[in-house]
């Protein structure tokens, strides 16, 4: 008997999110870009659609950024001006779009003003023209003030905030609707919790296809593989028609990955492992290129090797395998 | 196509005498239709019978062996599409590509290099598997690489030839290795399938595409040869991925013969990299074995941390023993930390303990591998359970201070473990990522 190719059909598909806007649409990015969409698994090309590719967002921190000595190395001529330091991105780096992590707003940290911040999101997106991410430094009341000054100084522009998170999600998801932004909904490892805050910022009137989940990952060898199997449950459950599972992946693959000893460590006791400056890059590319087997759709990365590697990878990836 | 439980049950001898394992045939019958079972182990079993259920009884994807002894591979017999729906049974087995062309210094550093492949972290150990000689001159080049191969290394062997004379050659000059014998083609099938039947290795089957893949393998096992490692011949990233997805899908869901066999994938990358990211994909989506030629340990370490990762038991999570664990030069001064014994819990503790710079003691209670608030939750990081622990682990005699620090998740545990161990507790940050700063601020590091 001859094989005949076995295709499965969905009967929904993963929504398609818009980031940034351009003029026309009351902001200044000099294009936007689409995520999600898809109609079966992870590049299955022969069986359903995949029409666009995951992007790379590198990251940048309006402060010193408190990373590892070998990969704040590769930044060392601009990590103090986080407007050189997103344009080398896109420019050098040909980042898809810029992740600005405000962590100067720490209030245990440089405790910068509302409107700081606000000011260097601003300088940042006169200095590139891609789409922005900006998340918050993670000190809930202080991040909703921030994100919301944010987002009302900076209407329009579609922005990518983050994070909501079960226990505080009112406050920026407000700030998301009413000046036109997006949301990323955070929920720590747990498709219940998952589903649960996409239908409360939902039923706070934010629409569905202006959400990205951020499933919450580990890195390579801590823990990657929990995030690997909600991941694919998710879009499974996308894939089956939950529209509360539809939403496109955001993955903190830099953070997760550069916490790894695997990943920084240098010096002889670890030669064993063999030399930092190769595998340190390797483990952020191999942590985004599994997580994109498992359905990310947005990469936040830091090295740009690593970028470089992913970014071949996913060029692979996207090209058809028709039968 | 697959039996029932009660298709299979008509079948069997139905003698009840439960020598096969299951206390019942019908029980015998159902484990065989989950595929949890073999046929062979039941004594009375008829000969049609054994016809008849030969199909359904047999796994979905064969399990092949490569190699002998303790570095024998195993490849093959998984049973799901998805790791969350069971787990991943054999870990994809890695090989690397060497050369017969290669000088005899140049050989030595391979091998050496190769066998030097092992890594130990998060307290496991990661080893290769194979390696793979393939042939790029005549059958006695091939044959002399062959045979310093393997004498020079403990893993298993893939022979990589079509030409059945330098086949012949090979597997004479590895006898009792049990290599995988790679590859038997549209041109040579009946050459290599006789060559693999009389050294009794398993046979790899390489063909243009996944159809003719099919047509090939029912020729083979025509010929009666069943010990097969499948490659459908695409080379490019994407094509592998989806050919690699369809022969799982073809032997899980519809148990489609020709494809129920272990597959085989050879990267295609220059860059190391490079081709690292190639083989993760493989690794990921389905390869029972992966060909390499990087075979730096830098390159390598990830791959086989994601490998390891992937095939974890999802449900069976991975545990660090329960004892005191010293990180850095610790003296009778250095605090002391509780967690759990969950891998990853553990480890994430360690390794922020090891940035904060302080040298620390860590007792992981064993609460059956779950973190601190699923323990807490379940009962099994109580305060009675924690005192137990740190009563009978020997910390007293460690340190001369009787201060611990608690996971600040279980803080409404500080004033029953106090009474219960008799040591002053102090509660410590929620995450692990807020070690270093809590150490800093506690011990002035």
């Amino acid at each position: 008997m001859a094989f005949e190719v076995i295709k499965e059909r969905y009967m929904s598909k993963v929504n398609e999110v818009l980031l940034g806007a351009t003029a026309e649409n009351g902001g200044s990015r000099s294009h936007v870009l689409k995520v999600g969409g898809q109609t079966t698994l992870p590049y299955l090309h022969f069986e359903g659609e995949v029409p666009n590719k995951p992007i790379i967002a590198m990251e940048i921190t309006d402060v010193e950024p408190t990373w590892p000595a070998p990969l704040k190395e590769m930044f060392k001529d601009v990590y103090n001006d986080p407007i050189a330091w997103a344009k080398k991105c896109v420019d050098e780096y040909k980042a898809d779009l810029i992740y600005v992590v405000l962590n100067g707003a720490d209030p245990d940290g440089a405790n910068k003003s509302p409107e700081e911040c606000t000011a260097t999101v601003k300088s940042i997106l006169k200095a590139v023209g891609v789409p922005l991410i900006v998340k918050g430094c993670g000190d809930e009341e202080k991040d909703n003030e921030v994100l919301g000054k944010v987002a009302e100084e900076c209407a329009g522009e579609n922005l990518m905030l983050g994070v909501a998170e079960q226990e505080n999600y009112k406050s920026i998801a407000a700030a998301c609707m009413v000046h036109k932004h997006s949301l990323i909904a955070l929920s720590p490892l747990d498709i219940n919790i998952c589903k649960q805050l996409n239908i409360l910022v939902n039923e706070m009137g934010l629409p569905l296809d202006r959400i990205m989940i951020d499933p919450m990952i580990g890195g390579l060898g801590y823990g990657i593989e929990y995030a690997y199997s909600i991941m694919e449950r998710i879009r499974m459950g996308a894939l089956q028609g939950d529209k509360m599972l539809s939403m496109p992946m955001i993955c903190t693959v830099g953070y997760e990955a550069w916490r790894a000893k695997e990943a920084y460590s240098d010096g002889e006791e670890f030669q064993g492992w063999g030399e930092q400056s190769f595998r340190g890059p390797l483990w952020e590319a191999m942590t985004a290129a599994t997580l994109i087997q498992a359905g990310a759709d947005i990469l936040l990365m830091r090295h740009p090797q690593a970028v470089k590697l992913v970014q071949k990878n996913i060029t692979e990836l996207m090209k058809s395998n028709k039968y | 196509m697959a039996l029932t439980g009660l298709e299979i049950y008509k079948l069997l001898p139905k003698k009840n005498c439960g020598e096969c394992g299951p206390p019942t045939c019908l029980a015998f019958a159902m484990s065989l239709a989950a595929g949890k079972a073999s046929l062979e182990v039941c004594p009375y079993v008829s000969d049609e019978a054994k016809e008849a259920l030969g199909a359904a009884s047999a796994p979905p994807i064969k399990l092949i062996k490569i190699g002998v002894g303790d570095k024998a591979v195993e490849l093959g017999d998984e049973t799901v599409i998805f790791r969350h729906d069971k787990t991943f049974f054999h870990p994809t087995g890695i090989a690397f590509e060497v050369k017969d062309s290669l000088s005899e210094a140049e050989l030595t550093q391979k091998l050496e290099e190769i066998n030097a492949l092992e890594f130990d972290r998060v307290g496991l150990h990661y080893e290769v598997d194979m390696v793979a000689v393939k042939q790029t001159g005549d059958a006695a080049q091939f044959k002399a690489a062959v045979q310093k191969i393997a004498a020079a290394t403990n893993l298993s062997l893939v022979l990589i030839t079509e030409d059945p004379a330098s086949a012949d050659q090979g597997l004479e000059a590895c006898k009792g290795r049990n290599p995988l014998l790679y590859a038997a083609t549209e041109n040579n099938y009946k050459e290599m399938t006789e060559l693999a039947q009389k050294y009794s290795v398993p046979l790899g089957v390489k063909a243009e595409d996944i159809f003719n893949l099919s047509n090939l393998v029912e020729k083979i096992t025509a010929l009666g040869y069943k010990e097969l490692v499948l490659d459908s011949g695409s080379r490019t990233t994407s094509k592998v991925l989806a050919d690699l997805t369809e022969m799982r899908r073809a032997a899980i869901k519809k148990k489609y013969r020709p494809f129920g066999y272990p597959t085989i994938a050879f990267t295609t990358a220059e860059e190391p990299m490079e081709e690292m990211m190639q083989s993760q994909v493989y690794v990921s989506k389905y390869a029972s074995m992966v060909v390499l030629k990087t075979t730096d340990k830098h390159f390598v370490l990830p791959l086989l941390a994601w490998r390891q990762n992937l095939y974890t038991d999802p449900q069976k999570p991975i545990q660090v023993e329960t004892k005191i664990y010293e990180v850095g030069n610790v003296t009778a001064d250095s605090p002391v930390y509780l967690t759990t014994n969950f891998s990853l819990t553990y480890y994430s503790v360690e390794g922020e303990v090891e940035g904060s710079k302080v040298p620390s003691y860590i007792i992981p209670v064993d609460t059956d591998g779950t973190s601190v608030l699923t323990a807490w939750a379940a009962g099994k990081y109580s305060a009675e359970k924690i005192a137990e622990v740190m009563n009978s682990i020997g910390i007293e005699e460690k340190v001369n201070h009787r201060e611990v620090i608690l996971p600040g998740y279980v803080a409404v545990l500080s004033g029953k473990l106090e009474e219960k161990s008799g040591w002053k507790v102090v509660v410590g940050p929620r995450e692990a990522a807020g070690i270093p700063a809590f150490a800093k601020s506690r011990y002035g590091a």
